[in-house]
């Protein structure tokens, strides 16, 4: 019999254990402390130097947590429990974070350095006027190939991929948007596309990709493409960046047609209690000497013009990361779409994982 | 009176796990499952599911794909426990095989891909022989392969205990009573041990139902599973319900499948 008490007891130990760790995990996700700041960001996504600098010029001290898809970091915001200061959402999930009134407006007057950034960046449809958000790196969508089997003349439009020659050769990035995204583009429609007949047609021409498709993956796909397993992929500019730094013989292209226009940016949830260290923090990044270190270091294309023309100029001028300004404007940035249409969408999407022909 | 007493607590500390980790989380999904993307109640998850071309193809699916692995784990599986059980270091062989099942899924998985790629070991092999490269990656064959790999001790262990157990004395009555190598096994052997195998059937079958780490990185989503559905439900389209719903058609499967490879009860009190 006691025996029987003790596990029972130790059964409810093991609830309580529980019940207490996930109480304290909530508590946890953000230091409380007045000089702290909570900075939930992708991983490795800024350079771990500047954040020491930042600390030692201001005091405050960076408590830093990582998420690595924008869904998840909206669900731990929305449900309670996170207390961060500062996130970097892509710019549709800005919008979507908008609608549900989880953002603080920024503070203009408190803000050094706004002329810094490009006039292509601000104002953009997610958040006009930038009321809530200051871009922090952007990028394209676009075809990674390798120069050993690709010429560059040869996928220099969407249309490219569907050639017979690329016969189980192209990898894909698991994402439904950007996948159908060039299939609707492609057909010169919008990337922004709601029209089932519409996107049900991209989604019977990305049939007809299926031979030439080798695999949809995730972030295996640097891996796959710096050790050559594919000649062609379709990915973002920033993991292109990742994957030729690995492998010289990796190039990328934005097709002319126009692509999608992405920006990961600063806002600060409603969460947020250091709103001090934040703007400190924020002035922290906008200065040039520091955004062109961290551009630097991250590899991705940034929004920073005063930074950019610290880069050297093989940077500046590498039409891969920072392509021609007709075809930033001919590029369209992602809407926050209704639920039932990014329903759709992955809908379609998986139907199209399954076509074999 | 008091001795029943103390038996039936004892079964106290086992219910209570069970309800609060097995019981609840379940019939949380269930509840789930009812609520439609914005919260309302419905039951269109399920007229969803049912009514879709999609999903319906992708049950068939993942009932083909487990049906392979669990067969092709079963052919290789009950010769080995069968080759074990004669074998002079049991437990070292055991060992041998319950080891990979220490090391992470993800590991594995990534190991294989370093064997199949295009510059990897097998076609480093077959380079020499001047037929390489081939694509091993993202094919039906690596996923069933590497799949199986992961489940064989899981078919392995209950097959062995079965066999175990097996009372020699019966085989050796059956060989004195003349049959054959062949009616010895098909007659007396395998029913002997039919439960090791049901047990190892239901131990491979339903996780396979809903691999999808694997389907990703090895089949390179050419594979598609109700797990991948799963997994895109919870975390891309943040449709709980749904995902929820696939979920709950999952646990019905399997279900049936206990149902179905169960011990029945025959009739003259034989269990």
């Amino acid at each position: 019999m006691k025996k029987l008490m003790s596990m029972i007891v130790a059964i409810l130990a093991v609830v309580a254990g529980l019940a207490l760790w996930s109480a304290n995990l909530k508590k946890t996700q953000g230091a409380t402390g007045e000089n702290t700041l909570n900075f939930a960001n992708w991983g490795d996504y800024i350079d771990p130097a500047l954040i020491k600098k930042f600390e030692k010029q201001t005091g405050y001290h960076v408590n830093q947590e990582t998420f690595d898809s924008n869904e998840a970091m909206y669900t731990k915001i929305q449900q309670g429990g996170t207390s961060y200061d500062l996130t970097v959402p892509s710019e549709y999930m800005v919008e979507k974070m908008i609608k549900a009134k989880m953002l603080i407006p920024l503070d203009k007057s408190k803000l050094t350095g706004l002329k810094n950034f490009g006039s292509l960046y601000m104002n953009r449809s997610f958040d006009p006027g930038n009321k809530y958000s200051l871009p922090y790196f952007w990028g394209t969508l676009g075809i990674i190939y390798n120069d050993q089997y690709v010429k560059r003349s040869e996928v220099e439009h969407w249309e490219d991929l569907w050639n017979k020659k690329w016969r189980g050769d192209i990898m894909l990035i698991d994402s439904a948007r950007d996948i159908l995204g060039f299939s609707l583009v492609s057909m010169g429609k919008s990337m922004n596309t709601t029209n089932p007949t519409t996107l049900q047609l991209a989604k019977t021409k990305l049939d007809a990709l299926s031979p030439n498709v080798k695999a949809v993956v995730a972030d295996e796909i640097k891996m796959y493409m710096a050790e050559g397993e594919a000649p062609l992929a379709v990915d973002w500019s920033g993991e292109a960046a990742d994957m030729m730094w690995d492998n010289s013989h990796l190039h990328y292209v934005v097709p002319t047609e126009g692509s999608n226009l992405w920006f990961d940016n600063f806002v600060i949830p409603k969460t947020a209690k250091h709103l001090k260290a934040v703007y400190a923090f924020l002035n922290f990044m906008n200065d040039p000497k520091n955004a062109a270190q961290n551009a630097d270091y991250v590899g991705y294309s940034t929004p920073n013009d005063a930074a950019l023309r610290r880069l050297p100029k093989k940077v500046q001028n590498d039409k891969q990361f920072y392509p021609d300004q007709d075809v930033i404007r001919r590029s369209e940035v992602y809407k926050d779409l209704a639920p039932k249409t990014v329903g759709l969408y992955n809908d379609l999407f998986l139907e199209f994982k399954m076509f074999r022909k | 009176m008091k001795k029943s007493t103390t038996n039936a607590a004892f079964y106290v500390p086992y219910g209570l796990w069970l309800a609060l980790f097995v019981v609840a989380p379940v019939l949380l999904i269930i509840y789930q499952s009812f609520f439609d993307i914005s919260g309302h109640f419905t039951l269109g998850n399920y007229a969803t599911y049912f009514q879709s071309g999609t999903y319906i193809l992708m049950t068939i699916n993942s009932v083909v794909y487990a049906f392979i692995i669990t067969a092709v784990t079963l052919l290789i599986s009950y010769p080995t426990a069968y080759l074990l059980h004669y074998a002079k270091h049991k437990q070292l062989w055991l060992l041998l095989i319950i080891l990979p099942t220490w090391i992470n899924l993800l590991l594995k998985a990534y190991a294989f891909i370093g064997i199949f790629s295009q510059d990897g070991g097998v076609n480093g092999f077959l380079g020499m022989f001047g037929i390489a490269p081939k694509q091993f990656l993202f094919t039906d064959f690596s996923f069933i392969l590497v799949a199986s790999y992961i489940e064989i001790p899981f078919m392995i262990l209950p097959i062995f205990n079965g066999i175990e157990e097996l009372d020699q004395g019966y085989v050796n009555a059956s060989r004195d009573l003349g049959a054959k190598g062949w009616q010895t096994f098909t007659r007396v052997i395998l029913p002997l041990t039919m439960n090791g195998v049901k047990a190892g059937v239901q131990a491979v079958f339903i996780p396979s139902l809903s691999l999808f780490m694997l389907t990703r990185l090895i089949g390179g989503n050419r594979v598609i599973t109700l797990g991948t559905a799963i997994e895109e439900h919870f975390l891309v389209t943040m449709n709980w319900g749904m995902g929820s719903t696939i979920g709950v058609v999952l646990i019905i499967a399997m279900f049936l499948i206990m149902f179905l490879t169960g011990e029945r009860k025959r009739k003259g009190g034989r269990a």
